[in-house]
């Protein structure tokens, strides 16, 4: 049992995406990378590094103008070669994801419990009492009192709102969980709250758990593994540990220059791309 | 050094906001209850606070742009809110803004050159011809080309619209200058270099400056003093090393622990 928990969940392999009217731009450019039960895996980097776009071709939602090339092994079975239908049974059930905006990603004229209920009836047909019962739980694993299942979106604050969304995205208890800047739209005490939940609820279910920020500072509190993106390649893998204290790549040394530390003994470095002349 | 510049004293103001179903009822809240502050010149002042805690408002009141119910700001011994018409207008050129959307704040169909040079134009600074110049000599400053002032703001990514917005602040040589979150919709390097060439700009025009962030770490690099707001109130005001130090309040310790990445540093 335990070699099967420890073994990997998801492989990408050469992934590659370039809109469809231009394959020679590519916006993610031979992207490969594991994930593996019970870690969390950051991606970081600036806007425009395709770590939004990796996420997003995971669970088939890119854009129809872009197209992507690759493999992309999820449990045995090619992503990239299923149709819309047999996505449609893994989303949502066997990999959930996080959007950054719980704004906008939850439907204001639902109750949150409709909204956590719809997933679990459609994956596991979950009906009635039971469906009431699973819902009530799940809004406590979150910390919102059951009794919020019946408000709607707009009587809850921001944190509440991306805790209904990580309510949502564990109904089914999946293998894999997406997180797109969960945080970013947040306050900072609320921000450490939900990177605790996140957490927690990735050690309890063993998940593997893919984690898109900027912010090295969330990195630090929640990572793994990280990987760092520049202009759509990955430029440096490793263990939070090596890629924060001993960064290897000029982008990844110069990027942590330019983070500000709560201490100020740091003096800020504008970004160096130096080292681009030099690749090149 | 420790000239007052600006000063707010008791600053009160109450909003009224429709509630219950259908908004037949209202509520008041204070965005401001009874907050001063004090600005000395050539330094900075850091607001901080969560959302909703009153930062911005405090920032639109203090240069006017919002009227408050009671208090006073102050600026070099100056009340402003008994100012009006020209008088107000005459002192607005030594109070300006940077704002925190560089998408929405700059007029998509003005040139560059039109939005920096707005300013001297309204004021009546300087002939068309040296208004001319100083635009460029801004836009140099804030590290844009002088061909950049044909172009439109669209033209530009997030940081250098950042810049064009600084360029209008500046192109006043205003005393005193509002930056509410002006780094928070950037990149972290694009950050770092919109507070090196703020911190740059500071020392060579002596300029005071009032910055709202929600940001402690980026408060930490760019602030002398700072000011901790929670629900329209002042909890906590110092030195910004004396606070990062010693934290007084719980919660100023609360806001300081939540930083990201400070247990593993």
């Amino acid at each position: 049992m335990n070699d099967i928990l420890n073994t990997s969940i998801l492989n990408i392999s050469n992934l590659t995406i370039t809109p469809k009217n231009a394959p020679n731009r590519l916006l993610v450019n031979n992207v490969s990378l594991t994930l593996s039960a019970g870690k969390t895996t950051c991606i970081v980097g600036e806007s425009g590094s395709g770590k939004s776009l990796t996420a997003l071709s995971i669970m088939g939602l890119l854009s129809s103008q872009l197209q992507a090339q690759g493999s992309i092994q999820f449990q045995g079975s090619e992503l990239t070669k299923l149709d819309n239908k047999a996505l449609q049974s893994i989303r949502g059930a066997k990999i959930g994801m996080i959007f950054q905006e719980p704004m906008t990603s939850l439907n204001p004229v639902l109750t949150v419990g409709y909204q956590i209920g719809e997933t679990l009836t459609a994956h596991l047909g979950l009906k009635g009492a039971g469906l009431k019962l699973r819902v009530e739980s799940l809004l406590q694993q979150v910390g919102i009192p059951f009794e919020r299942a019946n408000s709607y979106p707009d009587e809850l604050s921001g944190g509440q709102r991306q805790r209904v969304m990580i309510a949502m995205s564990i109904a089914c208890e999946p293998l894999l969980l997406i997180a797109d800047e969960p945080t970013t739209a947040l306050d900072v005490t609320v921000q450490a709250q939900i990177l605790q939940l996140l957490d927690e609820l990735k050690t309890r279910m063993n998940m593997a758990m893919l984690f898109i920020t900027h912010d090295f500072g969330v990195v630090a509190d929640i990572a793994d593994d990280v990987i760092v993106m520049f202009r759509g390649e990955i430029v440096e893998t490793g263990s939070k540990n090596a890629v924060l204290t001993k960064p290897k790549h000029p982008y990844t040394k110069a990027l942590l220059a330019c983070v500000p530390d709560a201490e100020g003994k740091k003096q800020l470095k504008p970004i160096d791309y130096s080292w681009l002349e030099n690749a090149a | 050094m420790s000239e007052v510049i600006l000063q707010a004293n008791n600053l009160v103001k109450t909003y009224t906001q429709r509630s219950g179903r259908f908004g037949f009822a209202s509520t008041q809240i204070k965005a401001l209850d009874d907050v001063s502050i004090t600005l000395k010149a050539g330094t900075t002042l850091a607001v901080v606070g969560e959302s909703g805690s009153g930062k911005s408002t405090l920032a639109r009141c203090l240069l006017q742009l919002h009227p408050f119910d009671s208090g006073e700001v102050l600026f070099q011994g100056q009340d402003l809110a008994r100012l009006s018409g020209e008088a107000l207008r005459n002192i607005r050129k030594h109070l300006q803004m940077v704002f925190q959307d560089p998408f929405a704040s700059l007029n998509p169909r003005m040139k560059v050159g039109e939005i920096v040079g707005e300013g001297l134009l309204i004021h009546g600074l300087g002939s068309a011809a040296e208004q001319k110049e100083k635009v460029l000599q801004m836009l140099e400053r804030v590290g844009l080309e002088i061909t950049d002032v044909q172009k439109y703001p669209h033209q530009f990514s997030g940081g250098q619209r950042q810049r064009i917005g600084i360029a209008r602040a500046l192109v006043l040589e205003p005393k005193v200058v509002v930056c509410d979150e002006p780094v928070s919709a950037l990149d972290v390097s694009v950050q770092a270099q919109i507070l090196l060439l703020l911190k740059a700009l500071q020392q060579e025009m002596n300029l005071s400056y009032i910055f709202i962030s929600h940001d402690l770490r980026v408060v930490r690099h760019i602030a002398d003093e700072m000011v901790v707001m929670s629900a329209g109130k002042v909890v906590e005001q110092g030195k910004v090393v004396d606070i990062y130090n010693a934290p007084q309040q719980p919660y100023t310790q609360q806001l300081l622990n939540a930083i990201p990445g400070r247990k593993a540093a």
